[in-house]
């Protein structure tokens, strides 16, 4: 699905918006700094140079979502920066566009290099919250800098404002993050930004810290201490390397292992994946968050798992053909294999109702319902994209006189089959 | 308490007591703290505390590291040897769950010793106890790290001698790596320390909060990724054993050879990543079995050239199966060589010696190995004894000879607990017994020509 849906990701508005306006920024940061001249131009290489360095050691988040906080952090230091030494900062909001897109240009070249190019969104939205927070902040920064007694005085009144402003450019990041995200992913806007507000949490509070640190300390120490501030976010970001080297690791091994049923010739090969694909699909329209996504995940992928036990493989493996005492067995066998990890019991509880009929005298969770008709489904139309068979199937799901499958599951799946089918078209 | 022997007993007297005098000294001394001072060392016990009681544990099983030493080394700066002592003393109030109140005391002592010999220290190198002013903090430099190079392995020296003392140490198990990025990390919780004592001047106690807010949600995400990590291990074995669970006899089979590898791996001193990647791959090298029809499997007598290939592509179809995974790509060469032998008659490609990848040397001698000291349908375990002998036998035939001379030291070292007798399998249930084990070097296939 994801390589056929790849060319429509261009069409997407929210997406093609964000894009020009992040490109219209940086030109007229360019352009005005190519004017004016580049003002305290140590400063702002120095903060260049560590948002290019950030960027080159961006990282993706489970989900596939790409952050740089070490470049983020730097472009917020230099942001909120009043003052070098005593001696007052006086670079304008458009030159912090200007470094902050330049240093990123120039820190994804290598990446570029080895083809591994930013994701352009993702880039884009880093530039644009920097661009929002600097032009609130910088007009601002000569009166701020006042209330310090320039320098000698307290700082309480920047730290407040300092600390209202990031909240509100943190609160604008997610929104957009989140709008991007339900557009993409085809999901409720109410649910992408629950799941976005999770995952930039942690690491939007470090930032946030990190920023502040960065230019308080260019207050009072010189710039050969940017270095060493930005060392605790790098603690943050080695740690936040290793989960999200974990997390993807764990996906693909249990994809990985799902098809040893395939190889076994217990069921069809690519079932596992589809079967997953389709769920996933199905979950993100019924406005499951992503915790629960990925155990519905899990669960699609090892819903065949418990075949392994059985001493032949059953022909075809379709398992919406076989009688329910079988189908209830391989249930029963899969959720223990799952159970014996210890730690999915959650996903061992799905795969064990995922024959349980709606109708019954307890109703299986939505998981469990959605892995039952996305299994039958592929059961009855397979890998194939004929039209006219996938209409059919739904039509037989649909009419089951038995109250198997839970209707509102059917009906978006026949929505998201739709849509995968015009995408596939395209 | 009751079970420290008495050296150690006496050594935690001798602690304690060292600690109470030097702090009392300074206190009734003028000169080393004033009333102005008592604000900045509340909050800075407070901070030492909080980081006391939730320890990050980085790496480090044994001992629990903590980003209390950054407190500890801003109060060395910000209120002098006396301070730094009294800020070390709060351990003693830490709330860690499960630590006995003796070793709180011995942490609060050893600490309040480090930070008064660390504050002695600084100004001895010319440092002036105060808030570090705007403009001088490079002056600050070299008596810090002056103070943070003494902290650090003074702190580390105290606590190896309570831990020698108290018998719970051997000295060669403690190993070398982890010692040095023990001192490493600490180093750099040691400079966080510089960088709350450097911005004291400016923004006082939310310097504090904004260097170590970082380093808490570091913690944070390392302990996520510790859970997953556990989680992972968890659930790989189980799906390997779900592969496994139709062959009565050979369940349990690739975690032994997964434990048996990372085994030979660390006698031959791999460092951390490869020893994760060789347990993975010991885990993971039969997967593909599954591929090879039950009937070959059960086959009795001579296999023909046919199915015979059937079970020579078994490595493939492994590899096969795991390619998608991001681990090591010894890995992925552990998993496709693992049937290959040093004469070269092995399978799939009949690579010979050093062209057999590191990590598929070290696998087929641990499956072999349980293999040999497992059940089978057609014979019992052999004793552990007899298995080596042969796999000396099969040294420098079948086996890298390196590598079953590793092994066989690391069993002297630490024994191996085989899997004990299976009983029959019981009637009732539906399993396969295979009649041939394709791992056993002692019952190699025969294979007949068809012509």
């Amino acid at each position: 699905m994801s390589v056929a849906a790849r060319p429509l990701h261009g069409l997407y508005s929210a997406r093609l918006l964000l894009i020009c306006a992040a490109g219209v920024l940086t030109v007229t940061g360019l352009a005005h700094t190519a004017a004016v001249g580049l003002v305290d131009a140590q400063l702002a290489i120095a903060f260049g140079a560590l948002v290019a360095a950030g960027e080159l050691a961006r990282l993706t988040m489970p989900g596939n979502r790409e952050v740089a906080p070490i470049g983020a952090a730097a472009a917020l230091g230099y942001t909120l920066l009043l003052d070098v030494g005593g001696v007052p900062a006086r670079h304008s909001a458009l030159q912090v566009v200007a470094v902050m897109s330049a240093g990123m240009m120039l820190g994804a070249l290598p990446h570029l290099a080895v083809g591994r190019p930013p994701r352009l969104d993702a880039i884009a939205r880093r530039l644009l919250s920097g661009a929002l927070l600097a032009f609130a902040y910088r007009p601002l920064a000569p009166a701020l800098y006042a209330t310090t007694g320039h320098g000698e005085g307290t700082w309480w009144v920047v730290l407040g404002v300092m600390a209202v402003l990031i909240a509100a450019m943190l609160a604008a990041d997610v929104a957009i993050a989140a709008v991007l995200r339900a557009e993409q992913v085809r999901t409720a806007l109410r649910v992408a930004i629950r799941d976005e507000l999770r995952m930039a949490a942690p690491l939007g509070a470090a930032v946030a810290a990190s920023g502040t640190l960065l230019a308080l300390a260019s207050h009072s120490m010189n710039l050969a201490a940017l270095v060493v501030f930005a060392a605790p976010l790098l603690v943050t970001q080695v740690a936040f390397r290793k989960y999200a080297g974990i997390r993807a690791t764990y996906l693909q091994t249990v994809r990985a292992l799902a098809r040893v049923t395939e190889v076994g010739g217990y069921v069809e090969p690519g079932h596992s994946r589809r079967v997953s694909v389709l769920a996933l699909a199905i979950g993100r329209e019924l406005g499951m968050a992503e915790p629960e996504l990925l155990e519905l995940e899990y669960a699609a992928l090892m819903h065949d798992i418990g075949q392994l036990s059985l001493r032949d493989p059953i022909p075809g493996g379709a398992t919406v053909l076989t009688d329910p005492r079988t189908a209830r067995s391989i249930a029963e066998l899969g959720a223990e294999v799952i159970r014996k990890t210890g730690v999915l019991d959650r996903v061992a509880d799905i795969v064990r109702h995922q024959g349980d009929p709606f109708s019954g005298p307890d109703t299986p969770p939505l998981a469990s319902r959605i892995i039952k008709a996305a299994n039958a489904y592929d059961d009855l139309v397979g890998g194939s994209t004929d039209r006219d068979r996938a209409a059919a199937a739904l039509e037989r799901l649909r009419l089951d006189g038995g109250g198997e499958y839970d209707p509102v599951v059917v009906e978006s799946m026949a929505r998201v089959v739709d849509r995968l089918a015009c995408a596939v078209r395209l | 308490m009751r079970e420290l022997p008495w050296p150690a007993k006496a050594y935690l007297v001798a602690t304690v007591a060292t600690a109470v005098v030097l702090i009392a000294r300074g206190l009734v001394a003028p000169g080393h703290l004033d009333g102005r001072d008592w604000p900045t060392l509340l909050v800075l016990a407070l901070l030492f505390l909080v980081c006391e009681s939730v320890p990050t544990l980085l790496n480090v099983k044994q001992a629990a590291m903590s980003v209390s030493f950054s407190a500890a080394l801003a109060a060395v700066v910000l209120l002098g040897d006396v301070g730094a002592a009294l800020v070390g003393a709060t351990a003693v109030l830490s709330v860690r769950p499960g630590l006995e109140l003796y070793k709180r005391v011995f942490n609060g002592a050893q600490f309040a010793l480090c930070g008064y010999v660390a504050g002695w220290v600084f100004q001895w190198l010319g440092g002036s106890r105060s808030v570090p002013s705007v403009g001088r903090f490079t002056d600050l430099l070299v008596p810090f790290m002056g103070a943070a190079a003494v902290f650090v392995p003074l702190n580390a020296l105290l606590f190896t001698v309570m831990v020698s003392l108290a018998g719970r140490l051997r000295l060669g198990e403690v190993p070398l790596r982890s010692a040095a990025q023990f001192l490493v990390s600490y180093l750099g919780y040691a400079t966080f320390g510089l960088l709350i004592a450097g911005l004291w001047a400016t923004v006082q106690s939310i310097s504090a909060v904004l260097v170590l807010l970082p380093l808490f949600i570091a913690r944070w995400a390392f302990g996520q990724y510790l859970a997953q990590q556990r989680s992972y291990d968890a659930t790989i074995a189980a799906l390997c054993q779900a592969v496994e669970t139709k062959d009565y006899y050979t369940r349990g089979h690739c975690t032994r050879v997964s434990s048996a590898s990372t085994m030979i791996a660390q006698e031959i001193g791999m460092g951390p990543e490869r020893l994760r990647a060789i347990g993975y791959a010991g885990m993971l090298h039969d997967v593909g079995k599954l591929g090879v029809p039950t009937k070959v499997l059960q086959k009795d007598g001579n296999l023909t050239e046919e199915e015979f290939a059937a079970i020579q592509l078994h490595p493939m179809r492994g590899l096969e199966i795991v390619r998608g995974i991001d681990f090591l790509d010894e890995a992925f060469a552990g998993i496709m060589h693992h049937h290959e032998r040093q004469d070269g008659r092995g399978y799939p490609m009949g690579l010979a010696g050093a062209e057999i990848p590191e990590f598929a040397r070290i696998i087929a001698v641990a499956d072999a190995f349980d293999s040999m000291t497992s059940d089978r349908a057609y014979r019992k375990a052999k004793p552990i004894e007899e298995a080596l002998t042969e796999l000396r036998r099969g040294s420098g035939t079948q086996f890298d000879p390196v590598m079953v001379s590793a092994f066989i030291k690391a069993l002297d070292r630490r024994g191996w607990d085989p899997p004990g007798a299976m009983p029959a399998p019981p009637a009732g249930e539906d399993v396969d017994t295979v009649a041939k084990d394709h791992d056993d070097p002692t019952a190699p296939i025969q294979v007949v020509s068809e012509r």
